[in-house]
């Protein structure tokens, strides 16, 4: 079943110099394996494909259901060097969210995940 | 000793809410008011006006707020503890005790100045004693912009304005304190946490993470369910409410707008995060993972479970350089076809300024509308009323950037149609002051406390 992150997750994120960070919290404890299963280091890395210079990594929170993004080389340069009108990476947060999961139906029903309309 | 110690915090930034710290003393009972106005970019702009006014270099608003808190620190016992003093403390020390001779509270107030953390004058002296400050991110010696540097402050902690507080004073103004300290510190004064409690010292400074940035952890900037969150006009600014064993209530005053729930606090929790295990500051390396949050009540989240360790012999140290020169215009194209006409109007534009020889470091292109925030993510736009064309240059030539300004009103007369949005006039040119983290050994910055009444 095709879940959208937005659905089952709220985020905010931020700048340090010309790397942005994503944290991405479960909207439900119980759906915190979903993200952490699905949503990985290589799957961010080719969502953002062609506008992040660098690579991503990935940590992991699940005291607070949450994950950590860092995305290398995404802000033009950062701070006051970057052109962007996300220069402080304000707003990867939601583009993240834009991410559609491919969920095993038995699981998503398990979890009563909301499905992608 | 107090059972349970609150401290506010009233400034996210420098140009946070000017009325925060005022409401911060007068809705509820408090101990301490915290306010954070250090940015990277807020220390060259008071490098700047000190170099014109050796008598300035400081958060100016800190005065007004000093002004609108002054009653409760005298009459109440408040104490201000802020990094407002920018790179020149005893300037705003100065200015503080001015303010408060004038509003007849002369000799009243018992000011602590922590200095030390201003690098700029020592510079060369670091460069030649093998202090090489070499760039963070890429390695470089700083020897390739020394000429250019604007400014050289060390991240300091939380040790001076805990000597500042137990020399007995009631406002605190630091420079480059780290905004966690800011919070920390009187915590530490207060239960007399010793300088190896690492859980302690985590738990004061992840609470000092939570309230740094205002009223971003109790509903401001808040994403979840934010359609829901009562009353922003009047949004309440967070407090914590700390106990000796690191524990802490995240709150705000009754009757105020936002919002403090687990999820508002994550959100804030999860801003500007590195490798949450390792959240590195002077005085405890703070791991976020430990961090146990549960709801205790209306517009309250208990923080419990802070675990820390021993910090490394390092200081960060922000050096702040002259780093070119860069503008942006914008243009508005409207439906049909506003994205087509916005992309003519960037060529256009492009060739215009190759045919006239300017060349650029870089150059930037979005249209705001279509793909600005969000990029090939935001799909198809092709329909969409109306499109920003925003197009940025930089580089080290000003007059070359000062050019580039002149080229965007001419398009709306003699390039594609429908296009409008150009009253603010010629773009801007800025002068870029770009930043450069490095690290120091601990032992060579010496902090230093005095004492203003």
């Amino acid at each position: 079943m095709k879940v959208r992150l937005v659905d089952i997750a709220h985020a905010r994120s931020g700048d340090k110099g010309d790397t942005a960070n994503v944290g991405v919290i479960a909207l439900d404890p119980r759906w915190y394996p979903v993200i952490r299963e699905f949503v990985t280091a290589q799957r961010v890395s080719e969502h953002f494909r062609g506008m992040i210079g660098g690579g991503v990594d990935r940590f992991e929170l699940p005291n607070l259901n949450a994950l950590n993004f860092l995305l290398h080389g995404a802000l033009d340069g950062g701070g006051t060097l970057s052109l962007k009108t996300d220069a402080q990476g304000k707003v990867y947060s939601t583009a993240l969210l834009r991410m559609v999961l491919d969920v095993p139906d038995a699981e998503a029903k398990r979890l009563a995940l909301p499905a992608a309309r | 000793m107090k059972t349970v110690v609150r401290v506010a915090g009233g400034q996210g930034f420098w140009g946070d809410d000017l009325d925060a710290p005022r409401r911060q003393v007068e809705g509820g009972p408090i101990d301490y008011l915290m306010l954070d106005y250090l940015a990277e970019v807020t220390m060259s702009i008071l490098q700047k006006q000190k170099e014109r006014d050796p008598t300035l270099g400081y958060a100016r608003d800190f005065i007004g707020a000093m002004e609108s808190v002054l009653a409760a620190v005298i009459g109440r016992g408040v104490k201000v503890v802020a990094n407002a003093g920018g790179v020149n403390p005893p300037a705003c020390a100065a200015a503080v005790k001015a303010a408060a001779a004038k509003s007849g509270a002369g000799g009243k107030l018992r000011i602590g100045v922590v200095t030390g953390d201003d690098l700029l004058g020592r510079l060369d002296e670091l460069l030649e004693t093998g202090h090489q400050l070499a760039n963070m991110d890429t390695g470089e010696a700083l020897s390739a912009v020394r000429d250019r540097v604007l400014s050289a402050n060390a991240y300091i902690g939380s040790e001076p304005i805990v000597e500042a507080l137990d020399k007995g004073a009631n406002v605190v103004i630091t420079g480059r304190s780290t905004d966690t300290a800011l919070t920390m510190a009187p915590l530490r004064h207060e239960f007399g946490w010793a300088a190896d409690s690492w859980n302690l010292l985590a738990a004061g400074i992840v609470a000092g993470h939570i309230i740094e940035c205002g009223a971003q952890c109790s509903g401001g900037n808040c994403l979840f369910d934010w359609r829901s969150i009562p009353n922003l006009a009047d949004v309440g600014y967070p407090l914590v409410e700390a106990s000796a064993d690191g524990s802490f209530v995240v709150t705000k005053h009754p009757g105020t707008g936002g919002r403090v729930s687990v999820p508002t606090v994550t959100e804030q929790l999860v801003y500007e995060m590195g490798d949450p295990r390792s959240y590195i500051t002077p005085d405890v390396i703070a791991d976020f993972t430990t961090i146990q949050l549960a709801a205790d009540g209306e517009d309250r989240v208990r923080v419990s479970g802070i675990k820390g360790k021993a910090p490394t012999d390092k200081l960060k140290v922000s050096v702040a350089y002259r780093a070119g020169f860069k503008a942006v215009g914008t243009l508005v194209y409207a439906w049909p076809d506003a994205l087509e006409k916005a992309t003519l109007a960037d060529r256009v534009l492009r060739e215009r300024l190759d045919r006239l020889g300017l060349r650029f470091e870089h150059t930037l292109t979005e249209f705001v509308g279509a793909n600005a925030t969000h990029g090939r993510l935001a799909g198809d736009q092709t329909d969409a009323p109306e499109v920003q064309l925003r197009f940025g240059v930089r580089g080290q030539d000003r007059a070359i950037v000062e050019r580039f300004t002149r080229e965007i009103a001419p398009l709306v007369l003699n390039g594609p149609p429908s296009v409008t949005g150009f009253a603010g006039g010629r773009p801007k040119v800025e002068e870029i002051v770009a930043y450069w983290p490095a690290l120091i050994d601990k032992s060579v910055v010496k902090t230093k406390v005095d004492i203003v009444e």
